[in-house]
């Protein structure tokens, strides 16, 4: 460990005069959460939409009235010919219309089927899906309130309860584990943790020792008797040390502003982390080995970045995904560890539970600090 | 002869099919200044790598105080000190925090460390900036400052490439009186340089060529050497009102077999057989202040001809 302490200290001067380093290391952390966090919501709710009631009859309004319950739909023009409702959905302001005909009431009354029309504007497929379900739902309910209003009049039902009444005749009893609110925060905050942890760390570290490499400081370095271990372990501590510092702001705010609460154990969480903090520091040495400048190293950063963020389950669900990439996501060492964060801090995991994803995640440590360690020579072919 | 404290023996690089030092070998004594010199891109910091242990000899092999620098380059780093070509101490750190950075790379502590500090600031007097950061100083002083790094575990060896390399006449000056001071006290230096005066004042030189070594031996035995001088042929240097227009008519000349300007001065090498004044008559038609006198080879006039001749040799074998 010859000369660790030599470079070591020199690091953190180099930080402390680099306000950037600093910013980079704690103030984006928090701030990226804050933003994502906030950000990523995949509740859809008051969707825009605009009604053209020809009917204007009790019945109708009913419709409308249940609509507006679902907190789906908001109602923002409530027009009354065709041309304003075409207009509102082809300049965007409103994203479903709904067109309620004439002999709508009348057809109910008459024991007819009555139709209404719903149009949805099909650009986000997600907002689309979430309107399509809502007013099929809705209407199905509708329906069978009509139906069990018919039934009763005519003392028949399809089943009763205890007391009489009458009831559907199958119904699921659902109970939500984990996120009984459905908080889709509470989903998406622990990846984002991962997910910025690993931002900072590859950032951080190729950059700092390409920078060595670019000013020829690092040729400088070469021909001290500096070990290759005290080097490595004196370019990468403090860096690993700032990432520390980062997962507990992360981690707090999390908790604290997100209310997102732990309910595993936090010894384990943080055991895990270091050893994601690891191998990250792996990637970036892995990078600063074969980038020879700092542009360079930004972008092979990047190119593991944008699949780390896109393909490891932290956005999309990866048992959606084609066999290839899912194949593909086992490569990233983050996809593990989001898996283990989501484990821990929303299910309560224990080890036992996650040792697929921790055997996933040393895999990844072991490989890519071998091969950057082996890679990472005191010369300069 | 004292012994020999670098050495090199059929040194060669290859990166891929480019051969960066082609056989190189040479031999340098205790407390010597070896100036090694030679276009930009003919292997001089390739040379100096290979002896700091940093690139490893793609054949033949160079010793620095002992040890095989190919065998066991981790060795070798704790006895040199290197100053590289471009600047490399951090600009973001004061001077005090570089040197302190190098004294406990090599290992230095407590008293110790503080002595050799102290040694180095009293050598290259840098005491008045020790809190300016490195990358605010002048040229000249971060040269100072890198050879107080580079001097801080007092090393027997000094390697420095092109440490003149952009800096100014006084600085430059000042430079070599701490390198002399340096070679008295029994230190051995490797420099590189592009400047001929700075050649001159080494204890022995290397021109290095095409990857090759062309020449090798003290300033003095250099000039000597017949390939400079051929036989009946002999040197003048000739003071003339129009050098330049001189310097054409006397290229055209078959008997003048190499002539260079020097400011106003020409140098000449023509054959014996050819009388000066009539050449004056010849180059110099209607001037009347022109005069020559016999004069011996510049270290610039040996490397220039050198070169030609290795060229020469190197086109006939491809």
């Amino acid at each position: 460990m010859n000369g660790f302490m030599a470079i070591f200290l020199k690091e953190f001067a180099h930080i402390r005069r680099e306000r950037s380093t600093i910013v980079f290391a704690f103030v984006l952390p928090a701030f990226l959460l804050i933003v994502f966090g906030f950000a990523i919501d995949v509740t859809i709710e008051n969707i825009p939409t605009v009604v053209l009631n020809l009917d204007g009859r009790m019945e109708s309004r009913e419709l409308i009235a249940a609509l507006k319950n679902t907190e789906t739909f908001e109602v923002i023009e409530d027009v009354q010919d065709l041309q304003s409702f075409h207009d509102a959905l082809e300049s965007g302001r409103a994203k479903t219309g709904v067109l309620i005909p004439v002999e709508y009431s009348e057809r109910l009354l008459r024991s007819e089927q009555a139709y209404v029309q719903v149009l949805i504007d099909g650009s986000d497929s997600q907002v689309a899906t979430t309107a399509l379900n809502t007013v099929n739902l809705l209407t199905i309910d509708l329906s069978i309130r009509r139906a069990r209003a018919f039934g009763e009049k005519l003392g028949i039902a399809p089943a009763r309860s205890a007391t009489g009444a009458v009831v559907l005749p199958i119904e699921a009893r659902t109970r939500l584990l984990y996120n009984p609110d459905l908080e889709s925060s509470h989903f998406f905050v622990p990846g984002l943790v991962a997910i910025i942890l690993q931002l900072v760390l590859l950032f951080l570290t190729s950059t700092s020792i390409v920078r060595e490499r670019e000013l020829g400081t690092l040729e400088q370095i070469f021909v001290t008797p500096v070990s290759r271990g005290g080097l490595l372990l004196g370019k990468l501590l403090p860096y690993a040390i700032m990432a520390f510092g980062a997962l507990m702001i992360v981690l707090t705010l999390m908790t604290t502003l997100f209310e997102v609460r732990i309910n595993g154990s936090l010894v384990l969480l943080i055991f895990l982390s270091c050893l994601f903090i690891l191998t990250a520091l792996g990637l970036g040495l892995l990078i600063s080995t074969i980038a020879r400048a700092q542009v360079q190293a930004m972008q092979f950063a990047f190119m593991i970045m944008l699949p780390s963020v896109l393909l490891s389950g932290f956005m999309f669900p990866r048992s959606e995904m084609p066999m290839i990439i899912y194949l593909f996501s086992h490569l990233l060492p983050v996809t593990y560890f989001i898996e283990i964060l989501r484990g821990i801090i929303i299910r309560g995991a224990e080890l036992r539970a996650l040792l697929p994803h921790v055997a996933g995640l040393v895999t990844c440590l072991v490989v890519v600090l071998t091969l950057s360690i082996t890679r990472f020579r005191k010369q300069l072919d | 002869m004292t012994q020999a404290v670098i050495t090199a023996e059929g040194l060669t690089r290859r990166f891929g099919d480019f051969v960066a030092v082609a056989d190189v070998s040479f031999s340098i004594p205790k407390a010597s200044i070896f100036g090694l010199l030679g276009p930009n891109g003919s292997g001089k910091s390739t040379i100096i790598r290979m002896l700091c242990g940093v690139l490893t000899p793609s054949a033949g092999s160079g010793t620095v105080m002992g040890i095989d620098v190919g065998k066991d380059p981790e060795a070798v780093k704790q006895h040199i000190g290197y100053m590289s070509q471009k600047f490399s101490l951090y600009s973001d750190l004061t001077v005090l925090e570089n040197l302190d950075f190098y004294g406990r790379i090599y290992g230095l502590t407590g008293t110790r460390h503080k002595q050799r500090r102290e040694a180095v600031v009293a050598l290259t007097g840098i005491d008045p900036y020790m809190d300016r950061l490195a990358g605010d100083l002048s040229g000249g002083w971060k040269q100072r400052l890198a050879l107080a790094c580079a001097m801080i575990h007092e090393p027997k060896v000094l390697f420095l490439d092109e440490p003149t390399a952009g800096i100014d006449p006084v600085a430059r000056r000042e430079l070599w009186d701490l390198l002399f001071e340096l070679s008295n006290q029994g230190v051995t230096m490797f420099v590189t340089t592009h400047y001929m005066d700075e050649a001159e004042r080494c204890t022995s030189v290397g021109y290095i060529y095409l990857s090759r070594l062309v020449a090798l031996g003290e300033p003095e035995e250099l000039k000597a050497n017949p390939i400079v001088t051929p036989q009946g042929s002999r040197r003048f240097a000739i003071n003339c009102s129009k050098p330049t227009a001189t310097l054409v008519k006397a290229k055209t000349l078959d008997s003048v077999r190499d002539v260079t300007l020097f400011g106003d001065t020409l140098h000449i090498l023509v054959d014996d057989t050819l009388d000066p004044d009539e050449l004056l008559t010849i180059i110099a038609p209607d001037d009347k202040k022109a005069a020559y006198h016999p004069a011996d080879p510049s270290l610039e006039d040996v490397f220039v001809l050198l070169s030609r001749a290795e060229a020469e040799a190197q086109e006939k074998i491809t």
